[in-house]
């Protein structure tokens, strides 16, 4: 008993007091900036391996990088990746980042439905549904609610059955054998309940998109409440993209 | 007659032995009565209107893997199978019987692996798989899956239990199945095939991505410079320690001890944090290219990671120390879902479950690549096969694992300035590759035709030999005790989905 005190003292301060504040250490690879004065255009958008660089004028689509930081590496000079790890939206297209763009990524509050800052700003309960996620986006979900992030702390948590559930995470691609499964999870959620799609590969396909695997007809079906990109999400953009969507707006 | 080369050798596709079935079967299943041999991979790819078969069986006392192969003769129907002279093949004649509809006379059981998109019997379905029953009115099922209650991913359990005590318990897969092998194909790319290697098991991203690097440097006859093969050592041990002080995290969870779930928990933290301070990303995705380093290892960061340690170790080692003579701990885990060494041996086993019955079989000391060539790597065998064991080899993994490091950092190769670029790969060729991941030997395969293109590519996860394993060590426990036994193997669904 008295060990176990001793280790509990000694763990000191592990949460991060400000999640929407915090710094992300190291060279993290978040919202892209890029350049307008771009001349191979052609070049950059060959080299993406995922399709998520278009031209005229030069965009990276986030719903599809998956964050490898070629392009950076082959032209330092015109793309840079931030350390703004807020790159969650509700709307898919304002994942897609411009040339001379600098903005933050926010939520449109207009596609917000009204009952989800009413029913759901102080309790989110999830349930997360992988389908063909690499274990990636679900070790990261995992640490959101570990002691240093600490999600529980604003009513989000991950709950086992559909039926306590307000809503659902999907990661992975959406594989053909994952299709019923999902659904029948889906159905199982009480009415009202969101959708989230977390990951790249949730969002896209990343580079499993067209795959002969893949059967992506839910997502046609139904609208998406939040995308949260990364490769895998960082538990600071899931966190910050769902606060956002759920805090009471005036 | 027989050709054996070494890990990370790439020979001319002619230069294997291309025998009758009959020998070929003979020769195989006779190499495995030496337990110093086992299978790494045995698969399929269809050529010119027939099946050819390729079988790789790794000597561990020598460091040579024997290559021969089979064409199946189309007009012979069904085939005695390498199962009934050797369990350990199983896994591999039921991934040729439900990709290309192989028949076998005395399989054990032909069940379906992952119900991948291109099976030969597109009528069989992963939703109306018929479990195996056993009629009694004193038993009854219980169903987990595909969908399960934490956060991870999907894959059906069917347990046949006597009250609370699992008589069997059937593990069915394919829920996670991407079609990754036939993408490897399709992606022209060299980093679209990287990011590919990346995304095997976001879990072992270091591993997978080592296995495909190495390949594919040795297709292009390409040698890695040192700093390379730093990186990568660096990186596979790094997630040696990250994997392995979660997965002691998951442990006390599941035995409710909720002290050291908490703290293992947060001291995976600083280690993955650590992965984004080298390379932007917590689980090493985009470190690992081809004939290519994005990130070398300076002093600044080796002066980092020696803080992350320092801090580390004596808060790891206090929680450990608690958790390994702790009663009400020690109960939940001693003598819980044990696996036999007679089990193993005849079940293949690798990593971690293998070490954990006795058998010395680690990529690192058999097959080294990389810097583990110098290393002298001394695996850490554990001899009971129960949950403890397997609980203490990551503890043990762990410490040595730091070890290694901290030796590693004292020499830090020099950033190459000027770097060879990557060739093209070789003509009508053969490469395996082998590393040992946190949770096992990690083997990649590649076939190229005569312009250099793949026309197959193969992947085995470790998780594919051990998933039976885990069947068998939970019979005769209480079914309570699934999720402790689960989480001490913690194999991979995307890994053996594919």
């Amino acid at each position: 008993m008295l060990r176990n005190i001793k280790i509990l003292l000694h763990q000191g301060k592990q949460y991060i007091p400000d999640l929407t504040q915090a710094e992300m250490p190291g060279i993290f690879r978040g919202r892209p900036e890029i350049s307008n004065e771009i001349k191979d255009s052609q070049a950059l958008v060959d080299l993406c391996p995922t399709g998520a660089i278009q031209s005229n004028p030069i965009s990276i689509d986030m719903g599809k990088c998956v964050f490898c930081g070629a392009c950076a590496f082959a032209f330092p000079n015109m793309i840079k990746f931030t350390k703004d790890y807020k790159i969650a939206a509700n709307n898919r297209d304002d994942l897609i980042v411009k040339a001379g763009e600098q903005k933050n990524i926010l939520l449109n509050p207009d596609l917000i439905r009204k009952e989800i800052s009413s029913l759901f700003s102080g309790s989110l309960k999830l349930r997360q549904v992988s389908a063909g996620g690499d274990n990636s986006c679900e070790l990261e979900l995992n640490a959101c609610g570990n002691v240093n992030f600490d999600m529980g702390r604003f009513g989000i948590e991950f709950v086992a059955s559909p039926r306590h559930a307000d809503g659902i995470v999907i990661t992975g691609p959406i594989t053909a054998n994952m299709a019923e499964p999902l659904q029948i999870c889906y159905d199982a959620i009480p009415h009202p309940k969101i959708i989230i799609l977390a990951g790249t590969d949730a969002i896209s396909g990343g580079i499993f998109e067209g795959s002969a695997a893949l059967d992506r007809s839910f997502l046609s079906q139904y609208k998406i409440d939040l995308y949260v990109p990364g490769n895998p999400i960082h538990p600071l953009t899931f966190i910050n993209g769902v606060l956002e969507l759920i805090r009471k707006r005036k | 007659m027989i050709i054996a080369i070494k890990n990370n050798q790439t020979i001319p596709l002619q230069s294997i032995p291309v025998l009758g079935y009959e020998d070929f079967l003979s020769l195989n299943t006779s190499y495995l009565k030496d337990e110093a041999k086992h299978c790494l991979n045995y698969f399929g790819y269809p050529t010119e209107g027939t099946l050819k078969l390729i079988c790789c069986v790794a000597n561990d006392t020598d460091n040579t893997i024997m290559i021969s192969s089979c064409v199946l003769n189309q007009e012979k129907i069904v085939y005695p199978s390498f199962s009934a002279q050797h369990l350990s093949f199983h896994i591999f004649e039921r991934e040729l019987h439900e990709n290309f509809g192989v028949q076998y006379s005395d399989h054990p059981w032909l069940k379906p692996v992952r119900y991948a998109f291109n099976r030969a019997d597109k009528n069989s379905e992963i939703a109306n798989y018929p479990f195996y029953q056993i009629h009694s009115e004193e038993l009854h099922e219980v169903g987990v899956g595909p969908i399960h209650a934490g956060i991870i991913e999907p894959g059906h359990f069917r347990f046949i239990c006597n009250g609370e005590q699992i008589l069997h318990l059937e593990i069915q897969h394919g829920y996670q199945h991407r079609g990754i092998e036939q993408l490897f194909l399709c992606r022209k790319s060299l980093l679209q095939k990287s990011v590919l290697a990346e995304s095997i098991a976001g879990d072992s991203v270091a591993g997978h991505t080592t296995a495909f690097v190495n390949l594919w440097e040795s297709l292009c006859n390409y040698k890695a410079d040192d700093d390379l093969q730093f990186s990568r050592t660096m990186a596979l041990e790094l997630e040696r320690i990250a994997m392995h002080t979660g997965d002691l995290s998951a442990i006390c969870t599941d035995i409710a001890y909720q002290l050291g779930s908490s703290v293992f928990g947060r001291l995976r933290t600083p280690v993955i944090n650590f992965f984004q301070e080298w390379c932007g990303n917590r689980l090493a995705k985009g470190l690992i290219r081809p004939g290519a380093n994005h990130f070398h290892f300076t002093e600044g960061l080796a002066e980092q990671l020696i803080k992350v340690f320092d801090a580390f170790e004596p808060d790891y080692l206090e929680a450990w120390n608690e958790l390994k003579e702790l009663p009400s701990a020690l109960a939940r885990l001693e003598k819980t879902g044990v696996v036999t060494r007679e089990q193993s041996a005849s079940i293949g086993t690798v990593g971690m479950v293998a070490k954990t019955s006795g058998i010395v079989r680690d990529i690192r000391a058999t097959h080294p690549h990389d810097l583990y060539q110098k290393l002298n790597h001394q695996p850490v065998i554990k001899r009971h096969g129960d949950v403890y064991s397997r609980t203490q080899i990551r503890n043990e993994e762990i410490v040595q694992s730091m070890r290694y490091i901290r030796g590693m950092i004292k020499k830090i190769p020099e950033a190459i300035k000027d770097r060879a670029p990557i060739s093209s790969a070789q003509k009508n060729s053969f490469v395996i590759s082998l590393t040992e991941g946190w949770r096992g030997e990690i083997c990649h395969c590649a076939i190229t035709n005569e312009t250099g293109e793949l026309i197959h590519y193969k992947v085995k996860d470790p998780s594919l030999h051990n998933w039976l394993s885990l069947a068998l060590a939970v019979r005769n426990n209480e079914i309570s005790d699934f999720p402790i036994c689960n989480k001490s193997f913690n194999l991979s669904y995307s890994g053996t989905d594919l």
